[in-house]
């Protein structure tokens, strides 16, 4: 093991020139690069052989790539590059055949020295196959990682564009709920919704479900549990926005919304917390 | 043992819960509030939950306890001042409270207990 690692160690030392030449030509003849990010590559390339030649000194097992000490720069150098190119738009196949690229060149160098041992041959290329196939393999993970990070900030927005909490009148805040209810986003709104109650002192709330799709007993539930919060912390609720074939879906599923006040518009809703709190609207032109 | 203290103004007796209720605690305070409806003939009883931070189950039982033992004594309970955590957690653990008047402030808690004493005649 020590002696082939010296073996590969001296390849990249001695013929780094090379090696990194014949990964490129090989990187263009197959296609996949343009020549602008050809330049990119160069300096990446040779960043990237420099810690594996680091690595291998080191004498670093190939299959703890992802935890081993040694491995870090190396770690550190494809982190940024599969970073990089995720956000110039390359796709997951296009990083990892960068890196997998680099085992002609150095399986050709290790051929040229040991072609007549079979054994030390084998050796040596097991080593670099699986390093580099490591390599790869960590770029591909670091790359749907980022990904899913994108996503989950999305969701996360998502969420929180989603549930503002209005204010319609003096004490009467509003919810347009937008979207498939489920425990999760519930717990949001309701959250927001009793805080803001607390903060302004409203003493009744308008839940709007004109933009909820579909109201099945889950999110009747949900809906009950918010209203009983509500409740709880001594203000009033009401429910607006049922359309016609949800009030059939919620009678059709037999959920109980006794002792819930539902208005079929926002309007309607807004109209009756005005009369309770005693206001009167006129029309002053005729 | 902590004793939450009993305030009188006019018919109305208030109770301001400052500390983390202990059971036993709890327990007490049902009792004494209990005897002090009858002592006094107060027709409302304000309970101010607003710097009560954690609740239990039993807590929960205990709110509902004190209001149904206050409505065979014919007073009225408001509880105020709920935090928003504390209502929801009284609701995942199914206690809605059923027969509980609640309201936002103690204020607003008096503004109905006199409404209600209103309603009921002399």
């Amino acid at each position: 093991m020590k002696q082939d690692n010296a073996a590969i160690e001296e390849i990249l030392t001695t013929n780094e020139e090379d090696v990194l030449r014949e990964w490129l030509a090989e990187l263009t003849s197959s296609g996949s690069r343009r020549s602008d990010s050809a330049v990119a590559s160069l300096s990446d390339g040779r960043e990237l052989l420099h810690t594996l030649r680091a690595g291998i000194r080191a004498g670093a097992d190939a299959g703890q790539f992802e935890s081993a000490e040694a491995w870090a720069p190396a770690r550190a150098v494809l982190d940024t590059l599969s970073g990089t190119r995720a956000a110039k738009g390359a796709s997951a196949g296009e990083t990892s055949h960068f890196v997998l690229s680099l085992k002609r060149p150095i399986f050709k160098r290790v051929q040229e020295r040991a072609g007549t041992r079979p054994d030390e041959l084998m050796n040596a290329i097991w080593l670099v196959s699986t390093v580099v196939d490591r390599m790869a393999q960590y770029t591909v993970s670091i790359f749907q990682k980022t990904r899913e990070d994108v996503i989950g900030r999305q969701q996360q927005e998502l969420l929180e564009l989603s549930t503002p909490v209005v204010k319609l009148w003096d004490g009467v805040l509003a919810v347009p709920m937008i979207g498939t209810l489920d425990s999760g986003r519930t717990q949001l709104v309701m959250e927001a919704l009793l805080q803001r109650i607390v903060d302004t002192g409203s003493e009744l709330a308008i839940i709007d479900i004109t933009g909820v799709p579909t109201v099945d007993t889950l999110v009747a539930q949900h809906l009950l549990k918010t209203v009983t919060a509500i409740r709880l912390m001594g203000a009033d609720c009401i429910i607006s926005g049922v359309r016609p074939q949800i009030a059939q879906t919620i009678v059709h599923l037999g959920i109980d919304l006794a002792g819930i006040t539902t208005k079929a518009s926002l309007a309607d809703a807004l109209a009756l917390a005005l009369r309770k709190a005693g206001y009167t609207v006129t029309r002053t032109k005729s | 043992m902590e004793r939450i203290p009993i305030l009188q103004m006019g018919r109305c007796l208030l109770v301001t819960i400052q500390v983390d209720l202990q059971d036993q605690t709890a327990l007490r305070l049902q009792d004494d509030l209990a005897s002090r409806i009858e002592k006094t003939g107060a027709r409302g009883v304000l309970i101010d939950i607003s710097a009560l931070e954690i609740v239990d189950s039993f807590i929960g039982r205990m709110l509902a306890g004190i209001s149904g033992v206050a409505r065979v004594l014919d007073a009225t309970t408001v509880v105020v001042g709920m935090q928003p955590a504390v209502a929801i957690t009284l609701v995942e653990l199914g206690l809605s409270l059923e027969g509980v008047r609640t309201a936002l402030n103690v204020e607003r808690g008096m503004q109905m207990l006199q409404t209600v004493d209103k309603e009921a005649g002399p």
